[in-house]
């Protein structure tokens, strides 16, 4: 049975420290809703969804007010719509707006999974798809939408490398201040189960229909090494491991109960300490809690890397199914004035999922994008986890301007990046092949 | 199912009367009550039986936090399992 001070420090978490849920995510397999037609295969993936998570949006809410405990975003992630359109893919933006429809119609912030897998190669369906997605993003609200181009096992796609970074541009482009870039990833190694945004889709591998949930408390952790100025970092690394078991029970109690409630399969609680941009809390102040003066200077990698493994340790112990991404961090480059990308990239080989909402000059040659997405890429391939990169390119900006996306999305100031080319490089296409230790069977 | 009360603010006169008053009208049993006051600041938690309560946990939540409002304090009712989760293993 708990105490007085366990039910003051829970409070406090929520209300002093911003402890909350970061999201409630339902995914839902589109797979039966393939039909003869793009329409009709629209209106029947917007049946489906509308159906299905009718009551996800109630349901968190009414959670939320129970435990009195913050739920910030409920989303639904779908099956990568490039296999439901794969008979017309020219045509899957009808597909999109119905998912944009069903997500405005459920009152979700975010519907993930207009997405392609082609880490291998890119099929001829997929080329076709691919090339929708500027389009989609232009003409949706709330569809998220993503691109998996490499992983440990099969290499780097590097034709679909080339594709990604002519389609950021073009998005760019079409969209206010690039917005649309805001709401496209490409991963290596992306993961089936993953409740974040922008790069949530629900994989064939998964059921029918399941709750993931990912927890957020920067702040709580940052809190808690407030009280332990002097301790050593094996100390440190503990009260972290403790503080995080606490946060992600309450992501597990959450999601079991939300499973429970709605009549489907819990999936898995993500065990990130994702921060919510919103409520203002950051994973950089816990690292300058733990005696760094700016995050991005020397020292910033092994901090992150021991934070990044105390939290899942904490956090393992806590749920009974763990999935996602798991470890990842965003760290917004909002702090950017402290941050350069290189740092950023460095900081991605110990735990971060990648470069995320990373604004960059308006006139960045595609070919750049594509080679900023292939040294990610290559990070997660050869250390076998998942990567991935958001870049705004914002048009007519440049570096010290500002994009302001708003609300969930947050704002981004604009990087440099090197101008140096790395066209030839990216136009060589091809595969970068697996690395040798990928062949473990 | 039993539920959380925590209040908290500056310390006055009947604080405990209005919030238990509240309870008894919602049907609410007061299992077990702690309290105390730091410096002028009043803090009391109760765990509180809601099973014969006919309205749901959410609004009653929601009906304590206007109520809090009236008498100037924060009060918060939220499920056990809560707390349970956090601080047990």
């Amino acid at each position: 049975m708990f105490n007085t001070t366990d039910v003051i420090e829970t409070i406090d978490m929520i209300e002093k420290e911003h402890l909350d849920i970061r999201t409630v995510t339902m995914g839902i397999s589109l797979l039966p809703c393939i039909r003869g037609s793009a329409r009709q295969t629209a209106e029947a993936v917007y049946g489906r969804v509308t159906t299905l998570a009718e009551k996800l949006v109630p349901t968190a809410e009414q959670l939320s007010r129970e435990y009195g405990i913050p739920i910030v975003n409920k989303r639904v992630s779908v099956t990568p719509v490039s296999l439901i359109t794969a008979a017309f893919p020219e045509e899957s933006p009808l597909v999109a707006r119905a998912l944009d429809r069903a997500a405005a119609a459920l009152g979700v912030d975010f519907l993930g999974g207009y997405s392609a897998l082609v880490h291998k190669a890119t099929a001829d369906y997929e080329k076709k798809f691919l090339s929708t997605i500027p389009e989609a993003l232009a003409t949706t609200q709330k569809l998220c939408s993503s691109v998996n181009v490499g992983s440990t096992r099969s290499g780097i796609n590097m034709d679909a490398v080339k594709r990604v970074g002519e389609l950021v541009k073009e998005t760019a482009e079409r969209t206010p201040d690039g917005l649309g870039c805001a709401k496209f990833v490409a991963f290596c190694n992306a993961v089936e189960d993953n409740p974040f945004m922008a790069g949530a889709f629900h994989g064939t591998g998964e059921a029918d229909c399941v709750i993931n949930v990912g927890v957020s408390g920067p702040g709580v952790v940052q809190h808690a090494l407030s009280f332990a100025p002097e301790a050593d970092l094996t100390e440190a690394a503990e009260l972290i491991k403790r503080t995080a078991f606490k946060i992600t029970r309450a992501g597990q109690l959450v999601a079991k109960e939300a499973a429970r409630r709605l009549g489907v399969p819990f999936g898995v609680v993500d065990l990130s300490l994702a921060p919510t941009p919103a409520r203002g809390d950051s994973v950089a102040h816990i690292l300058e809690e733990l005696g760094l003066e700016r995050v991005g200077g020397h020292g910033t990698t092994a901090a992150l890397a021991m934070l990044n493994d105390a939290v899942k340790k904490g956090g393992v112990m806590a749920s009974s199914r763990v999935g996602g991404l798991s470890g990842a961090f965003m760290i917004h480059a909002v702090q950017a004035n402290a941050l350069t990308l290189e740092k950023l990239e460095a900081m991605t080989c110990v735990c971060s999922v990648g470069l995320d909402m990373i604004a960059i000059p308006g006139d960045t040659p595609a070919s750049t994008i594509s080679a900023i997405l292939a040294d990610e890429a290559a990070i997660g391939m050869i250390n076998g986890k998942t990567t991935a990169v958001r870049v705004i390119p914002a048009p007519g900006k440049k570096v010290g301007d500002t994009v302001n996306f708003g609300g969930l999305l947050g704002r981004a100031p604009v990087m440099p990046v090197h101008t140096g080319s790395a066209e030839k490089f990216i136009s060589r296409g091809g595969i970068l092949p697996a690395p040798i230790h990928s062949f473990k069977n | 199912m039993k539920a959380v009360v925590t209040v908290t603010g500056t310390d006055r006169k009947g604080i405990i009367a209005q919030v238990s008053a509240f309870l008894c009208e919602k049907n609410i049993n007061i299992l077990d009550i702690s309290q105390t006051i730091l410096g002028d600041q009043f803090a009391m938690i109760m765990i509180v039986d809601v099973s014969e309560c006919e309205e749901d946990l959410a609004s009653v939540a929601a009906a304590a936090a206007e109520m809090g409002k009236d008498i100037g304090m924060s009060v918060r009712v939220q499920h056990e399992d809560i707390f349970n989760a956090m601080h047990t293993v």
